[in-house]
């Protein structure tokens, strides 16, 4: 499905989500094919479609895309939601399931569009976006959070060699049926690779701290709950929506096992992670 | 104290009880803020329409065994301090709570 205005037309699916991004650019799609490699790929039905439309950086009398602000907006506005930033300007209708998206011609701000969308949809349904690595081990995923530096490549680029990455920047968790799954995604962080596009079931999140040995201490529910709350991306300013990560943060952090790993950078660590008894 | 004082829960946050911890969650942030027991009687009985000091002679001086005219002016400085982080709303009238939500 395409339009006249717009011909050319990628499918990213993440996380089971299929977004069509249609617009009249063909080397837009080929930047996107790339960023996304792995992710995308035709289906007949797509979960939503978002009509994007290129803006060059120099487009000076274009006051939304001014090129400069870097502060996320996500505003409910009736039925649609309103996603700004100074690098794109996006309008998307959750009940059409359509949208429109005028951006500069940078990867990164579709990424940052595409990332936000998640980040709605997924609060809806009882899964989030988190800042973390995500490594499936054995059939089962863990994902590693916590500050910048603190370690969130590091261990991913430890893993043993039959683990599989699923990002060491965005972890994708999905609530299906009652339980949680990590999902694989394009949104790379230091190792500028997309993740592996599969999912597996969330056996564990850690918090992680760099120390002389290798340990891992649980947490009470409140330490749990903070845990995923400060490291969930959300963006938007609706306090319903707002309340409903509560909810899913605390919902997460009852069902999955949150825990501090304290861990030295080097491949023991995973020795902690071995196959379920 | 001369002054009735009056609580009512602000509504941009949210506020769950997670383990033994009353957690409140502000709403334009997502920061987070965790209760101590006092807080959370206050919380609980700030209905917007409740003198603080029936609050306390109900809910604090027989959970902590402390005199009421200390307990008030304890209760009223939290209050105040609860309100200042924009938990509470504190007043000297009650509150129309016929448009506020929890």
């Amino acid at each position: 499905m395409t339009d006249n205005a717009r011909p050319h037309s990628l499918d990213v699916g993440i996380g089971g989500v299929h977004v069509r991004l249609r617009t009249d650019s063909p080397d837009f799609i080929t930047l996107m094919a790339d960023r996304f490699r792995g992710f995308v790929g035709h289906v007949d039905a797509p979960d939503h479609v978002f009509d994007v439309d290129i803006v060059p950086v120099t487009y000076a009398e274009d006051e939304s895309l001014d090129g400069i602000t870097t502060e996320v907006r996500v505003l409910r506005d009736g039925p649609k939601w309103r996603l700004l930033c100074g690098d794109f300007d996006a309008e998307w209708n959750p009940g059409t399931r359509h949208g429109q998206v005028r951006l500069h011609p940078s990867p990164y701000s579709l990424d940052s569009v595409l990332r936000i969308l998640h980040t709605v949809l997924l609060a809806e349904q009882g899964g989030m976006l988190m800042h973390a690595s995500s490594v499936v081990l054995d059939g089962r995923a863990y994902l590693f959070t916590g500050v910048s530096e603190s370690g969130k490549t590091t261990i991913s680029r430890l893993a043993p060699p039959h683990a599989h990455l699923l990002t060491d920047e965005m972890s994708f968790i999905r609530l299906e049926d009652g339980e949680y799954f990590a999902y694989g995604t394009p949104f790379a962080g230091e190792l500028a690779t997309p993740g592996e596009n599969m999912r597996a079931p969330l056996a564990g999140i850690f918090l992680l701290a760099k120390g002389t040995d290798n340990r891992i201490d649980d947490f009470d529910q409140g330490q749990a709950v903070r845990t995923v709350m400060a490291n969930i991306l959300y963006f938007a300013r609706d306090d319903a929506l707002t309340s409903k990560v509560f909810d899913n943060a605390i919902a997460l952090a009852a069902r999955v096992p949150v825990k501090r790993l304290t861990f030295f950078p080097d491949a023991r660590v995973w020795d902690l992670f071995g196959p379920p008894a | 104290m001369s002054t009735a004082l009056y609580l009512l829960r602000s509504s941009n946050v949210a506020a769950r009880k997670i383990g033994d911890e009353l957690m409140i969650m502000f709403a334009q942030d997502s920061s987070l803020f965790s209760l101590n027991e006092t807080a959370a009687i206050l919380w609980n009985a700030a209905d917007g329409s409740t003198p603080l000091a029936d609050i306390v002679a109900r809910d604090i001086c027989p959970a902590f065994d402390i005199d009421a005219e200390t307990a008030l002016r304890d209760a009223a400085e939290l209050a105040h301090g609860l309100a200042e982080r924009g938990i509470l709303q504190v007043g000297n009238q009650p509150f129309d709570t016929g448009s506020a939500t929890t």
